[in-house]
């Protein structure tokens, strides 16, 4: 049946509402807060350390965000698991919160479909966690200045960028994760629960289920020889990069180590030619995450697209 | 005959073996306030939703505005506005930020919402709280909120599911009140309740529900006459004139109309024939005959859902 109007009327003014609610939500507070205070110690600490280096290096301010300084880790190290964290605390009680204020029915009783609201929503959550970012990136990028007293080249600050919209591709998918529970949990204590584990899972347990596992095809695969040993490697690889912990930080460790020119295991006929040391290219860095970045989008979409099928099917009483 | 503003044929709605709503068909003409009324789970709600274009029925047609609340969803939304039956608001947001986000919902600009914002306001008794978190609003203030927000977006319909359960007695007073203002309006108000009398006092016609199906339809005094046979009456034979102040003393008597050779018909809120006989006695009185007749909705509803058990 076809209906009428656009689905997206109203879509802004969700948008904004929600926008300014995260703003001004005691929840993000606390979040952006300890986000700071890792940023500001993590590049201080950094910073630190690379003081000696400056000049040498053509891209220092991406050492800035990759570097650890005992006893601190780095700061994209960090950023591996807030990231999550603020995303799961931008939607774990994204519909549910709606039904539990019993806000949904009058809500839905506008003029405007339910599509508005969950992307109204959604959208809203993906521009909170950008303007987070960005002002971290600017933090970040001022504290480097400080310290470091040299400007970002033009490398730098393109690179920093993807590496922010990956990271908004990260948080996404913990996001979306978060919102398909809250419509399909009613308590939002339960869908918090539910995201953070499995959240949990990929971050611990996943790599101990990938070493079983491919514990479990070794032994299958047993006669030996480098072809076996290699396809052992690339199923480990690909179990691996079911998480999305996974490609995310293979995302970023392509996008801010321009020495880097392969993911995953590398033959030394691969390396033929190339010349140890030297820097790609921002381009070619891009192709190498481009799958793992696409990955993480494509999981984003499909999050949403499975908790707006659901939405859709939903019972407007609570 | 005005042209019907709701108008359903067949409307049904099933979840797996249970019939919510049973082949309903049910008219309202514009301007009048129509009462839903039936006990717990008898449909009422999900008629409400079904009108709404919330819920998909299971088989039959709705017609708002001659629109279909499934094909042309927006344009019903925005003629109607909908109270739930718990009407909830965002706490944090004070009142004039959650009709701000109404207003701009329903595409209403920033300027007029604003003005049309005191104006509700000020209607709903709700000025001086306007900049108040709606968490620190008590049931009848968000009650009173969400007839504003239909106000606001001048909704041609009001659909109210149980509107004055959990108010007290005097805000209940109060909000029926301004449910006929809404017909004053030229609003067209469907209502639903269990609360018979607060029915009675608003609606212009009523359709009694039982397990999805409207078993009875019609103005209040044909439904009595059909249930019933025809608010409380009691006829008084004292034979003694004069008897008028003493009789409309009595608790629960409304009014008194002597009828001739000290007779009196009262017209009662409830029943207080034994008052009465004490009052009439005490004053010296011949009580020579005191019946009653119970007309009221409460009646009505009872004496049918009765005669339904005992039919079952
Ligand atoms: N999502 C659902 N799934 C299954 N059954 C449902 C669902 N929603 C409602 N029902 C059933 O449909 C029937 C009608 O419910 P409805 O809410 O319309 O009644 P109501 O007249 O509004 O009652 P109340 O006075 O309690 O509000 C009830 O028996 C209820 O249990
Ligand atoms: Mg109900």
């Amino acid at each position: 049946m076809k209906r009428e109007g656009s689905p997206w009327t109203g879509l802004w003014a969700v948008v904004l509402k929600e926008y300014a609610d995260h703003l001004s939500s005691v929840r993000m507070r606390i979040l952006e807060g300890l986000i700071l205070v890792v940023a500001v110690a993590t590049v201080y600490a950094a910073a630190q350390s690379l003081r000696q280096t400056v000049g040498e290096d053509p891209f220092i301010y991406l050492k800035l965000l990759t570097t650890s300084q005992d006893p601190l880790p780095s700061f994209v190290a960090f950023m591996g698991f807030l990231i999550p964290l603020t995303g799961i605390a931008l939607a774990f009680d994204a519909v549910n919160g709606e039904y539990n204020r019993r806000t949904m029915s009058r809500l839905l009783a506008q003029p405007i479909y339910r599509d508005a609201v969950l992307m109204g929503k959604f959208v809203a959550g993906l521009l909170t966690m950008a303007t987070t970012l960005l002002g971290l990136w600017l933090l970040v990028t001022g504290l480097g200045i400080l310290r470091l007293g040299v400007i970002p080249e033009a490398r730098e600050v393109g690179r920093g960028l993807f590496f922010l919209l990956a990271t908004l591709a990260y948080g996404g998918v913990w996001m979306a994760l978060a919102m398909l529970f809250s419509v399909t949990y009613r308590q939002p204590a339960t869908s918090a629960m539910a995201t953070l584990a499995v959240w949990l899972f990929f971050a611990v347990f996943w790599e101990i289920v990938v070493r079983l596992l491919s514990n479990v095809a070794a032994l299958v695969v047993m006669r030996g020889g480098t072809e076996n040993e290699l396809a052992l490697v690339q199923v480990q690889l690909f179990l691996s990069r079911l998480s999305p912990n996974t490609l995310y930080s293979e995302t970023v460790l392509a996008l801010l180590n321009p020495d880097v020119r392969a993911l995953g295991p590398v033959l030394i006929t691969q390396l033929e030619g190339a010349v140890r040391g030297t820097m790609l290219p921002l381009w070619q860095s891009l192709v190498l995450a481009w799958p793992q970045f696409t990955a993480l989008i494509a999981a984003v979409i499909l999050l949403f697209a499975y908790a707006y099928i659901l939405f859709q099917r939903q019972e407007v009483r609570a | 005959m005005n042209e019907a503003v709701i108008e359903t044929q067949g409307l049904t709605k099933r979840y797996g073996d249970l019939t919510a709503v049973d082949d309903l068909n049910l008219r309202l003409q514009a301007g009048e306030v129509f009462g839903l009324l039936g006990p717990n789970g008898s449909g009422k709600t999900t008629t409400i939703l079904m009108i709404l274009g919330l819920t998909e029925p299971t088989a039959g047609t709705a017609r708002v505005l001659g629109y279909d609340p499934l094909r042309h969803p927006l344009q019903v939304k925005r003629r109607v506005g909908y109270l739930p039956d718990s009407v909830g608001f965002y706490d944090e947001l004070t009142a004039r930020e959650n009709l701000r986000y109404t207003a701009r919902l329903n595409g209403i600009d920033r300027a007029e919402a604003d003005r049309l914002i005191e104006q509700v306001m000020e209607r709903m008794g709700l000025r001086d709280v306007v900049d108040r978190p709606v968490g620190t609003f008590s049931r009848g203030m968000r009650q009173r909120l969400g007839l504003g927000e239909l106000l606001m977006k001048r909704a041609q319909i009001a659909i109210l599911d149980e509107p004055t359960i959990g108010l007290d007695p005097e805000a209940a007073h109060e909000f029926l009140g301004m449910i006929r203002g809404l017909k004053a309006d030229g609003i067209t108000v469907l209502l639903s309740s269990h609360l018979l009398h607060q029915v009675q006092a608003v609606c212009d016609r009523v359709g009694l529900f039982r397990k999805g199906k409207m078993v009875l339809e019609g103005t209040f005094e044909a439904l009595s006459e059909r249930v019933l046979g025809g608010s409380y009456r009691i006829n008084v034979e004292a034979r003694r004139d004069g008897l008028e102040r003493l009789l409309a003393a009595v608790p629960g008597v409304v009014r008194v109309t002597p009828v001739r050779g000290g007779r009196y018909l009262l017209e009662a809120s409830r029943d207080c024939r034994s008052e009465v006989a004490r009052r009439v006695v005490g004053e010296g009185g011949e009580l020579l005959e005191l019946t009653f007749e119970r007309v009221s909705l409460d009646d009505v509803y009872a004496r049918y859902f009765q005669e339904a058990r005992g039919e079952a």
